[in-house]
Formats: structure tokens, C-alpha cells, sequence
């Protein structure tokens, strides 16, 4: 399979102190990796392409590391996670979805077996597209508090040839949460739902 | 503090190839954010005495978080810029105040240089309005170079009522640059222009 080649990274930070309440003893932490790479795949129909994902695991691996340092360094304090993944002009959404596993393996691996499914968005755009990124917490998807978003993207990609990959963790909940459902100390963290 | 921040958030990002052919080293660059209430949105305030002193307060934090992102000494970075948005019940004079009148100062002190003026754009806008920080070399404004920009924006900011500051700092110039002019090895530093 061919060989992962990037083109640029962005790592964002987001510092949360309130949203118009009071103000958060302990400030959320919300931080995006976007990494730029070439698809292998654009500008015709590949019939075998799922080979790429053992590829892009080095990449998902460095990528979740990356995220934890971005947040302190210890991934103790990771409690939500989400991965997306834009894909430019002449590729597929199916070469999007070469993401789930390995975006989803190297932020499992490090978190110590989180685990929630990874919740994910995916799109086919061009350059500067903004993708949504859903957010849950990492052991039980039903945590209400925890659901949550984060907008990304990146100003020149993804060029047509290209894939924009993202990975997202955050270190709570949102920052004024109080709409009930499960809560965090209540869940079981048994079958990644509740 | 005098200023009320609501949020804060850093970028970095670092362009490895350009074209296919390798950046080497990867260009990296990053910018600090803080999302702030405006004291003087929605009325006409003559005395705008309070925003410049919060322009003073912002430039020593946003210098230093940026530079903690790009994770280099203060001294090595190469270019800067700053820039700031209103948000709908501000005017464009209060970002002015923020940016222009105290804000230089600290930043020169964190980085422990600056000749040069630090290049700056502002605009109103509402919320996930783009903008572009201009970013120039910060000891000679000619280093062709490192005439530069970065995008950064928030989607959920700025709100009516809010101000969004960003200051940038890089370890390097444009990607491959090859248009010419006074080179960063040809500068004296003394004037802020060569």
C-alpha cells in the first residue's frame, strides 16, 4: 500500500472559562490535531483501498500523542474524544471512512482502553471546509454532559488530492452542563454506553 | 485581569511539504486567541483608557502562550503579527485601542526583541468571522521572506457583546521562499525596516 505522505499539521487549543455563567473552577480543554496527507486514491476508483488503514496507524498513534501533550501530557485528564476526517474534490467519502480504524485505534491505545465507540463525522470538501466534530465521553457514549462538538478545519486544505484527518479530545464536560441525563459518576464504563 | 476573558485558544501549525517537494525544516507558526467581554459595546464611550489597558495585559499573555505552543525560546522567533475583531456592538476604534496604544510593549519584552512595527488587521464581525494576522519580521519589516499571513477563527466568536484578540508568532518565513529581496541573514535590526 502507498506510503502516507503529509503535507502540513494543525493543533488547536481551546481554553474554556464560561459561556455567560459562572465562571468554571476548572476550565474545559478542548483540542483538535489536523493532519494534511495526500490521497493515494484521488482522481479514479480504486476498488481495493483498505490496506491504507494499517498505514495511517503510525500516523493515528502519533496523532492521539500529539493531542495528549496539546492537553498537559497526561491522559488521565482526556474524558471525551471524536475523529472526522474531510476529503478534497477528487477523492471519495469512502476514503474518509479509512479513518475510523486507525484514528480510533491510537487514541483507544493511549487513553487505556477508552471504551466508547470513537462518534465521527466525515465530508467530501474543498479548501477552508469546516467540519463538525461530535464529541462523547471515552467510556460511556450516553453521558449527557459530554456530548459535545468542535468545529475545525484548515484555511488551504483539503487541496483536491487531498485528506484532511482529525482527532479530538477534551477534558470534561461542557462548561455550563445542566440538561440531566446520565452522569459521569454514574456510569458503569462496562459497554461503552452507559 | 482587567479584561473578562471567556475563552482562550492557541493554533500551531506546520507545513512539511509544499508541491511535493519537502519544506526542510517544517515552516511553524502559532497564534493565541482570547475571546474577551467589551466594556464599551453597545454605547459611545469617549475614554477608551480601560480596552488599552486590557491591549497591555493581553499582549504578555498571548506572546507567551503563543510562544509556549510553538514550543521555542521566546528569543528565536522570527516573525509576528496581531490582529483583533469586534463583535456587532463594538466599534472598530475599540479594537484599535486594544492593539495599538500598549500592546507592543510586552510582546517585545517576552520575545526580547522587536524592532519592527508588528504588523496588525481588525474588523467587526460576528461570530466564526475570519481573521487574517498579518505577520512581518519582527526585527526589519523588509524580509521579503516573512511577509505572511494566518487565518484563525472561532465559530462561536466573537458574540455581540465580545472582542477577539490574536497575536502570531513564527520560527521561520514562508514555505520555500524564492521572490527575492533583503534576506534575514542581510538585516541590521537597529531601524525596525532593514
Amino acid at each position: 500500500m502507498p506510503e502516507v505522505r503529509v503535507r502540513k499539521k494543525l493543533t488547536t487549543v481551546e481554553e474554556i472559562f464560561h459561556e455567560g455563567g459562572p465562571i468554571a473552577s476548572t476550565p474545559l480543554h478542548r483540542a483538535a490535531v489536523l493532519v494534511v496527507i495526500q490521497n493515494p486514491f484521488a482522481g479514479r476508483y480504486v476498488e481495493d483501498i483498505a490496506g491504507f488503514m494499517d498505514d495511517l496507524k503510525p500516523l493515528g498513534m502519533e496523532m492521539a500523542s500529539g493531542l495528549i501533550s496539546a492537553l498537559g501530557g497526561d491522559a488521565r485528564v482526556v474524558k471525551g474524544y471524536g475523529k472526522g476526517a474531510i476529503v478534497g474534490s477528487a477523492g471519495e467519502l469512502e476514503h474518509g471512512a479509512l479513518w475510523h480504524v486507525p484514528g480510533g485505534y491510537g487514541m483507544r491505545e493511549l487513553l487505556g482502553g477508552a471504551k466508547a465507540i470513537v462518534s465521527s463525522s466525515k465530508k467530501v470538501g474543498g479548501p477552508g471546509a469546516r467540519l463538525d466534530v461530535p464529541i462523547t465521553h471515552i467510556n460511556a457514549s450516553y453521558v449527557r454532559s459530554h456530548l459535545d462538538a468542535m468545529e475545525v478545519g484548515v484555511t488551504d486544505a483539503p487541496r483536491s488530492d487531498e485528506i484532511v484527518l482529525v482527532l479530538v479530545m477534551t477534558t470534561g464536560p461542557r462548561v455550563h452542563a445542566r440538561v440531566g441525563g446520565l452522569k459521569a459518576s454514574e456510569m458503569k464504563g462496562e459497554d461503552g454506553l452507559r | 485581569m482587567k479584561a473578562k476573558i471567556r475563552k482562550i485558544a492557541t493554533f500551531v501549525e506546520e507545513t512539511c511539504t509544499e508541491m511535493g517537494r519537502a519544506v526542510q525544516p517544517p515552516t511553524r507558526r502559532a497564534a493565541a486567541v482570547a475571546v474577551i467581554e467589551n466594556p464599551c459595546a453597545g454605547k459611545y464611550v469617549e475614554d477608551l483608557t480601560e480596552l488599552m489597558d486590557i491591549g497591555e495585559e493581553l499582549g504578555e499573555l498571548l506572546t507567551q502562550r503563543a510562544v509556549t505552543a510553538l514550543g521555542i525560546p521566546a528569543n528565536t522567533v522570527e516573525s509576528y503579527g496581531k490582529a483583533a475583531a469586534v463583535g456587532e456592538n463594538g466599534e472598530l476604534e475599540h479594537a484599535a485601542a486594544i492593539l495599538h496604544p500598549k500592546l507592543g510593549t510586552p510582546v517585545r519584552k517576552v520575545l526580547g526583541k522587536g524592532a519592527a512595527l508588528i504588523p496588525s488587521s481588525k474588523k467587526r464581525g460576528g461570530l466564526g468571522v475570519v481573521l487574517d494576522i498579518p505577520l512581518g519580521h519582527k526585527d526589519a519589516a523588509f524580509v521579503r521572506s516573512h511577509f505572511d499571513g494566518m487565518e484563525v477563527r472561532m465559530n462561536d466568536a466573537p458574540r455581540a457583546n465580545e472582542i477577539m484578540i490574536a497575536i502570531a508568532v513564527t520560527d521561520s518565513g514562508r514555505p520555500l521562499p524564492r521572490v527575492g529581496g533583503l534576506t534575514k541573514d542581510q538585516i541590521k535590526g537597529e531601524d525596525g525596516l532593514r
